[in-house]
């Protein structure tokens, strides 16, 4: 794995492959859902005919999804923006729709968007209306997800078979660290808007985007506070390609991260998100000079995150690079602690036990 | 993994991999004609125990690879090549995007491709594997690679999968060199695969141009009937494991075989008048 991160950071490695290096990275892509983004990324390059065949097939696969994210946003805005009430889209969707570097070649597949909570019986309302329907049709798990979870119960598209997930915040409403989703909404940037304000003092024009420093934060949440790192490397890459993207945009930006990291009570996911991209895709080194993050040392290379030392990084490294050649997944023992631990660490013990109870029981009066 | 086995068929280079013995050895032996080169392979197949100690322990076979059906269910060991072969099938089948793929087998002689596709039991690949013991050469019994940019057939020529009592009618005609073993019992009944004729593997990189789709029909009196185009295109959709995913290419490529290539839908009784059916058209 450590050979598909350098060649997604350092595409020039890749003329160092020989066959077996090349079908190891490939298999790799596949299976962390990377592999659009590793044909964009040594587009150019002079690689074996065989490799550039399958690059090809890699690219024309993204384009193709591409196309059917970007028509799920416009069918998404067709049916929400009459409502009158801000939604912004979430991460791959966002990238693609933004046009952000992180968006080049990923493969994106649900629809996420982010509403204010009291506008969820609307939205989800005109879902209904527009011909999304529940994928899972159970009064407990419907439960579960009205009641503990960020998000509604995953919508899926009868006709186009696409999901959409309507969230309200970014994190279990059952996690330890309470964000504020107001304000990552009320703060949300227009995304093609036409210039235009509305009586309440909004820009006009449909759907947003996260601010930057709210996208990088709310990456990490994501990585860091909530599942068990699977896919976890095309997280972190999306992680990378932001700070990149926009630092060289905002000398400053390392602050307003800092800010907004600090605001969702997300100091140390973010810190630790950061602290992983750089290990594994060189963040840092995204600018040569002049940049106040490059300056400082191990552990903490953002000044405002002084102090932090990077403890437990190793376990995270390990698992984010869990795959071989193969594409098999490695270190069974430490995946499965990572799982459980994303259960210990999305709900406060006494609740998660009363879930399991309630999930094993239905598993078995069920099956 | 433990044993590997790397082939490459027309286009499709596959690596496949496996924790037992067994699957890759019969592999080896089905395919002995085949190029069995080791390179950067378009697809990788694994097969490989659900638990560690499902390889020992009532060895169950599951089919994992580049691209993935949730729902897959493993197979025993005794059919171990039977998932080799589905694993390869569902790559290609998920995964391709150079060639629009149709469920479908194909044959050609003297330049004149055939395309033979319907549901399964219409006896598609019966008929591709007849036809191929007939002077015809076989170009694939599973998928027809349309190539969009030129409208061509690439051959795919994978041994042809014979189940349950056309097993019995082609080894009545053909060498018992020619079968893999006699695997019993899968989910789809009884099933033996057959080599190609040689000369159909070593001129697998022949294209062929289509001129003739064919709708069989088996255990119906013979009855022939012309199939327009718009039916032969929402047929033929149907019957394409990867139409939506290519998109305008997978449309125009559509489009262009059945304005330019007559179909026709065929009733047979039996293998024999089919055959005669077949020569007559």
């Amino acid at each position: 794995m450590r050979r598909l991160a350098r060649a997604l950071a350092d595409p020039a490695s890749v003329l160092a492959l020989d066959e077996e290096g090349w079908t190891a990275v490939l298999c790799m892509a596949h299976a962390e859902r990377l592999s659009g983004t590793l044909a964009h990324r040594v587009e150019g390059l002079p690689v074996p005919p065989r490799v550039a065949e399958i690059l090809n097939t890699a690219r024309m696969n993204a384009a193709e999804a591409r196309t059917r994210a970007l028509w799920e946003v416009e069918m998404a805005r067709r049916a929400l923006t009459p409502l009158g009430v801000p939604i912004v889209l979430l991460k791959g969707s966002a990238f693609l729709a933004a046009e952000l570097e992180a968006g080049q070649g990923r493969l994106v597949g649900d629809l996420d968007i982010l509403v204010p909570r009291d506008a969820l019986p609307e939205v989800e309302a005109a879902l209904l209306d527009a011909g999304w329907e529940w994928l899972k049709e159970d009064a407990y798990d419907d439960h579960y997800y009205r009641t503990w979870m960020h998000e509604l119960p995953p919508l899926i598209h009868r006709e186009r078979d696409a999901m959409i997930d309507v969230h309200h915040t970014i994190l279990p409403l059952t996690a330890r660290a309470k964000p504020y989703p107001g304000d990552l909404i009320d703060m949300a940037l227009p995304l093609g808007w036409d210039g235009s304000w509305d009586e309440d003092g909004r820009p006009v024009g449909g759907l947003y985007m996260l601010r930057p420093e709210s996208m990088i934060v709310h990456a990490a949440a994501h990585l860091i506070a909530d599942g068990d790192l699977s896919g976890g490397m095309r997280n972190l890459w999306d992680i990378d390609r932001l700070w990149r993207e926009f630092s060289s945009q905002d000398d400053e930006f390392h602050l307003s991260v800092a800010e907004e990291a600090w605001k969702h009570h997300l100091g140390p996911e973010t810190m630790r998100a950061l602290r992983l991209s750089d290990h594994v895709f060189s963040t840092r080194h995204s600018r040569e000079s002049g940049n106040p993050a490059s300056a400082v040392g191990k552990g903490s290379w953002i000044p405002a995150f002084a102090g932090m030392t990077g403890k437990g990084d190793g376990f995270y490294i390990t698992r984010l690079l869990a795959r071989d050649g193969w594409g098999r997944e490695t270190h069974r023992l430490l995946r499965f602690a990572f799982y459980i631990r994303s259960h210990l660490i999305r709900m406060p013990l006494p609740l998660l036990l009363r879930h399991l109870f309630t999930k094993w029981r239905k598993a078995r009066s069920g099956a | 993994m433990r044993h590997r086995f790397d082939v490459q068929v027309g286009p499709v280079a596959f690596r496949i991999g496996s924790a037992w013995a067994q699957p890759v050895a019969e592999m080896r032996a089905l395919y002995a004609d085949y190029p069995l080169v080791r390179s950067v392979p378009h697809y990788t197949v694994r097969l490989e125990p659900e638990r560690p100690w499902r390889r020992w322990l009532r060895p169950s076979v599951a089919i994992h690879g580049d691209h993935l059906l949730p729902d897959a269910l493993p197979l025993p060991l005794a059919q171990g090549l039977l998932a080799a072969e589905m694993g390869m099938n569902l790559q290609l089948a998920l995964g391709e995007r150079r060639f629009l793929l149709l469920h479908a087998a194909s044959v050609e002689k003297d330049g004149r491709g055939l395309i033979l596709t319907g549901e399964s039991g219409s006896g598609k690949s019966t008929l591709s594997a007849l036809l191929g013991a007939n002077g015809w050469r076989l170009l694939g019994d599973e998928f027809v690679l349309l190539e969009p940019e030129t409208g061509a057939m690439i051959p795919f020529p994978r041994p042809v999968s014979l189940k349950n009592a056309s097993i019995a009618a082609m080894a009545a005609i053909l060498p018992e060199s020619r079968f893999g073993p006699l695997l019993k019992g899968t989910p789809k009944g009884d099933i033996r695969h057959l080599k190609p004729d040689p000369a159909a593997i070593s001129a697998m990189h022949t294209s062929a141009m289509p001129r003739l789709i064919l709708f069989p029909r088996f255990g119906f009196e013979q009855a022939v009937r012309d199939v327009p185009p718009g039916e032969a295109f929402v047929r033929l959709t149907q019957a394409s494991t990867n139409y939506t995913t290519l998109g305008a290419r997978g449309f125009d490529a559509l489009t262009r075989l059945v304005t330019t290539v007559p179909a026709k839908a065929i009733d047979y009784p039996d293998t024999a008048t089919a055959l005669k059916m077949v020569a007559g058209l």
